[in-house]
């Protein structure tokens, strides 16, 4: 048996994993146009903190391709590839056959087109390794930073460059910072904290246009910068998929086991849509807890083996000099709040479930409300009453508590 | 292998367990020097509620979803079964914490990582300390199924 | 007004080792230890301490210690402090004095009295660990009549006996004055060794029921006594007396008595069980051999009937006349024995020492050429193996070990096993304070304990060059007295250390 795997992120390590875990021998292929052994993505941003290093940010020991039995082709691109034959070609006209393919493409960063963007010196995207690299080399302390985008890359990236800069300033469309991540209540006293530090938020607004180092926005503001840090958003790596005539929505269509509707191909991560059981809706969960689940489900399935598909859900644990902000689901339904200055506490009760949560700054034990989102447990079973204090286990019964303490698990 | 479990039935909710964890932490053969004046970071939390009382600490899950959510590749399975945490690799992000369903990994002190049981194979303690002083064995170290 | 009563103890803190950990304070279900948010520190009321000692030893940092108080009233060797408190608390409430747990009066232990003789040259002593030592025996009635049938061959005409590992039985304590826990520790314990436990007055809890060496006891109560009490026993008890409260009946307080132990006593839930002091259909020997009778009547004659009296002032009158009721057993209790609550008074000066009591039954009994009718146990504080192999010396079959069987599960004779708060979860039925006593624990400490004595039993018989402990049986030329006056020695019939046989 052959597999081949394109993409060396969360998503491709974990299917080696997955595969590994049923099939000791078979041979595995991995392909990625990135020259690095698989790094922890969203380390880029500690990286620039200071917080980790390149030689602590490899994502598995150092031995895991060897010891895997992986054939790395790293900084070569996957071309095409046909199904019918199945082959994957890269550039030069080489090929590779496989018996099983998977895609683990990922995202990428998008910039949308913005008048005058081309005037900019020194403008940078924030998504890989690379990305880090050549902006750590422009940052000085007498640079202005503008950053477009207030979401997670926006924001971990002001985090990661805050001391390194004279300023940073965020522009973003929507009224909030974070606001595919918190709700208004919560992502107020997340910016008071950053404004706090320095930070310079323009919400509500956009860039009209660019002048070299000027920004003129659509309020009218103009915003002076050195660096501009495009981050507003990802887009899938999908070209390959739809070429080959598999079926693309907003990302490559996977049943629950991340078959494509290619035979023998398989996709799991940010470049797929996924079923978020929190809301019932199919979307892009591009998270890299999401794409690790789905990769080591996919390796388990290439290599005929049998794995219960894990309920996605959107989960995000990020925090900026020192807070953390744990959120999970989707926020619907009554909303059960404890708020406070610094601090918040908000849970999302729909339908006698709970559907999703934000804590800031609070964040010990959420994987106990996690787990109920997922699983999505009827309340009643519970104390509710005890639980909305605080995750613990004692709002559970006696019999349940012994299922997770008393036993192997 | 052998795990920790819990008898919630013979646990007194005395709290000893989470002392003698934060004092096997400290490497110190003095509880005094090692605890007095400190506030205390056990990775087994006892948990209070009216008559019912029991600890709780990572449970060495067979298929640890800390593991496999860990972004930074901090959290390994050892093969001798236990989870462990690298604090040098650990950015302190608290996905694991996010997704423990047991809640048995918390944020260490210092609030750059995160820290959970390894069954004291990191300190000198060599078996749970927890285990050795429960006082009414509601803490137990074996083999189950 | 009520007069203050100085503490007796004292709970001292070493502030420089406590970590404020707060064990303590969860730990005493008395409410001494509380944690004083302003300074920091943890403080003790001393007032409300009973010196359990549940404190001390839960201290992580062993920065606590009880000491007895130097608060004293004017010296005075016939009012010392406790008999002036003792009247200021009758003054204050016009109450009988209630204490629990054996005599602590300064009484002669004579026990302390007895030594142990050992071989030397001319009869070998024997190795215990090299050859066989023999602690097994039977209880019952041993003056079988030889009879054939009619091929001429042997019936079995022996009357039922209890087959023991070791010379120890655990003592009758019910299930209401001890816990739950407590009793399947004893339980288990007796089970694994090769011995028995007593359930008391308290009836069995159907639970135990899956216990084959389990005596039962009929008491002046009658409390749990039905067909399936006496079908699950090894053994039945008759209770005439006991040693702690001679001549006075028992009474277990209403909030002891929660729903599962008023479900195995038969009785109310929250009622009082009063147990008599006599027997209201027992005015005679006459009346005991009818009782005697309908027990092994109701057991179709398989199980021995023992009776259990108190040591008092004509035990070995008293002991004939049990002989000659059919009983199979008799036990002895002494004036030192445990009780889980009794008046004061009656416990500090009523009855007499066990060693006298046994040395004179054993003594009557052989006079009168009855002593194989019955099996002698005897009971009320003994404290070690040595105690053991003295009473059998004395004449004693086996022994009941009551006060130590619960030194063992963690009691610390604080002595307020009437309060109901033992924060041993021992003397008590609060949930909270019942689950402090792991079975697990208890019966594996219960048995360490009885092993360990075995094996300082066969150190002291291999000594002696006794290889049964049936041949130690009334051997009292193995015992020397120490300190005694000859009345003392003529009671007990043993010699004088040094003296020659």
């Amino acid at each position: 048996m052959k597999y081949v795997i394109i993409g060396n992120s969360a998503a491709g390590v974990s299917a080696v994993e997955g595969i590994r875990s049923v099939d000791k021998e078979g041979e595995i292929v991995l392909i990625s146009d990135e020259p690095f052994a698989a790094y922890g993505r969203p380390l880029i941003s500690y990286y620039l903190l200071g917080a980790t290093d390149r030689s602590r940010m490899n994502y598995r020991p150092a031995d895991f391709y060897e010891k895997n039995k992986v054939q790395t082709m790293f900084g070569v691109r996957a071309e095409r590839i046909d199904p019918d034959a199945h082959t994957v070609c890269f550039g030069g006209g080489n090929t590779t056959e496989y018996d099983k393919l998977l895609f683990a493409t990922g995202s990428r960063a998008f910039v949308p087109p913005m008048s005058g963007i081309e005037s900019v010196p020194e403008r940078f995207t924030f998504m890989t390794m690379q990305d880090a690299l050549d902006l750590e080399e422009a940052l000085s302390p007498e640079k202005e930073v503008l950053i477009i985008g207030a979401g997670l890359i926006g924001l971990k990236c002001m985090e990661g460059i805050l001391a390194r800069v004279k300023g940073v300033a965020v522009v973003d469309l929507a009224p909030r910072i974070l606001p595919s991540v918190l709700d208004a209540e919560a992502a107020a006293i997340v910016q008071r904290e950053l404004e706090a530090r320095g930070v310079q938020f323009l919400l509500s607004d956009s860039v009209a246009r660019f002048d070299g180092k000027t920004a003129h926005l659509q309020s009218g503001r103009t915003c002076a910068f050195d660096i501009l840090v495009v981050a507003v958003g990802v887009r899938p790596n999908v070209e390959l998929v739809r070429e080959a005539g598999g079926t693309v929505a907003r990302g490559i269509v996977t049943d629950e086991c991340q078959r494509t509707d290619l035979p023998d191909v398989f996709a799991a991560g940010d470049c797929t849509e996924s079923m978020d059981v929190s809301s019932g809706t199919r979307r892009i969960l591009a998270l890299l807890p999401n794409a690790c689940a789905q990769g080591f489900c996919a390796g388990v399935v290439m290599a005929g083996g049998e794995r219960a598909p894990e309920p996605a859900i959107p989960l995000n644990a990020v925090g900026f000099f020192g807070s953390h902000i744990l959120t999970a689901g989707s926020y619907e339904g009554e909303c059960i709040a404890e708020t406070y200055p610094d601090r918040c506490r908000r849970l999302f009760v729909k339908d006698g479930k709970l559907k999703g949560f934000i804590l800031v700054n609070e964040p010990e034990r959420a994987g106990i409300y996690t787990a109920l989102i997922r699983r999505g447990t009827p309340l009643a079973e519970l104390d509710e009453a005890l639980l909305c204090k605080a995750p613990c286990l004692a709002a559970f019964s006696e019999k349940a508590r012994a299922e997770m303490l008393a036993r192997e698990v | 292998m052998k795990r920790i479990y819990v008898n919630e039935k013979w646990c007194l909710g005395c709290h000893l367990c989470e002392y003698e964890c934060a004092f096997a932490a400290t490497g110190l053969d003095d509880m005094v020097k090692a605890l007095k004046g400190r506030p205390i970071h056990p990775k087994i939390r006892v948990e209070d509620a009216g008559e019912v009382h029991f600890a709780v600490n990572c449970r060495q899950c067979k298929d640890p979803v800390c593991v496999r959510r860990c972004i930074s590749g901090a959290l390994t399975k050892g093969e001798d079964g236990v989870v462990r945490i690298d604090r040098e690799k650990c950015v302190g992000c608290l996905t694991c914490v996010l997704v423990c369903p047991y809640g048995a990994v918390m944020p260490a002190p210092d609030g750059h990582a995160a820290m959970k049981c390894q069954l004291c194979t990191d300190n000198v303690c060599g078996e749970p300390n927890c285990v050795r002083h429960c006082p009414n064995q509601a803490i137990v170290f074996e083999e189950r199924a | 007004m009520e007069m203050y009563i100085s503490p007796e103890y004292e709970v001292v803190r070493d502030h420089d080792r406590c970590i404020a950990c707060r064990v303590c304070e969860r730990q005493c279900a008395n409410g001494v230890h509380t944690f004083d948010a302003d300074s920091g520190r943890m403080v003790a009321d001393s007032a409300k301490c009973v010196n359990c000692h549940r404190c001390v030893c839960l201290c992580p940092t062993h920065a606590l210690k009880i000491v007895k108080s130097e608060d004293t009233y004017k010296h005075n060797a016939n009012w010392d402090n406790r008999t002036i408190n003792e009247i200021y608390k009758q003054a204050n409430s016009g109450g009988v004095l209630l204490s629990s747990m054996g005599n602590p009066n300064p009484y002669p232990i004579f026990w302390d009295k007895l030594l142990i003789n050992a071989s030397q040259v001319t009869n070998p002593s024997i190795d215990p660990l090299r050859e066989p030592m023999e602690t097994r025996l039977w209880l019952g009635k041993r003056s079988a009549k030889v009879e054939r049938d009619a091929r001429g061959k042997l019936k079995n005409t022996l009357a039922p006996q209890l087959r023991l590992e070791v010379p120890i039985l655990f003592s009758a304590m019910s299930y209401g004055s001890i816990s739950y826990n407590a009793h399947e520790s004893l339980a288990r314990a007796a089970e694994e060794l090769g011995t028995y436990y007593n359930t008391g007055e308290g009836g069995l809890h159907r639970d135990f029921y899956r216990f084959p060496n389990t005596i039962v006891q009929v008491a002046s109560g009658r409390f749990g006594v039905f067909k399936d009490y006496l079908e699950h026993a090894a053994a039945i008890e008759i209770k005439m007396g006991q040693g702690a409260k001679p001549g006075i009946g028992g009474h277990l307080p209403g909030a002891k008595i929660t729903e599962d132990v008023a479900e195995t006593r038969m009785i109310p839930q929250g009622s009082d069980a009063i147990s008599p002091a006599p027997h209201h259909d027992i005015y005679s020997i006459e009346d005991l051999r009818q009782l005697v009778c309908s027990l092994k009547e109701a057991t179709d004659y398989k199980k021995p009937v023992i009776v259990k009296v108190a040591a008092v002032h004509n035990a070995a009158a008293i002991a004939s006349g049990i002989a000659r009721s059919g009983a199979d057993i008799i036990a002895i209790d002494g004036f030192r024995g445990g009780t889980g609550a009794a008046p004061t008074r009656i416990r500090d000066n009523v009855g007499i020492p066990i060693e006298l009591a046994l040395a004179q039954v054993d003594q009557r009994l052989r006079e009168e050429g009855i002593r194989d009718e019955v099996s002698i146990i005897a009971g009320g504080s003994i404290r070690s193996s040595a105690d053991v192999v003295k009473a059998i010396a004395l004449g004693a079959d086996a022994c009941y070990i009551g006060t130590a069987a619960l030194l063992a599960l963690g009691c610390h004779l604080c002595r307020s096993c009437q309060s109901g708060l033992c924060n041993w979860g021992i003397a008590t039925q609060r949930p909270d304070l019942v689950k402090r006593l792991n079975p697990d624990i208890g019966y594996k400490r219960l048995v360490n304990l009885v092993t360990a004595w075995k094996h300082e039993i066969e150190e002291m018989m291999g000594g002696m060059g006794i290889n049964s402990i049936e041949a130690l049986r009334g051997n009292r030329l193995m015992l020397r007295g120490i300190g005694l006056n000859d009345r003392e020695l003529g009671l007990l019939g043993v010699r004088y250390a040094g003296e020659n046989m």
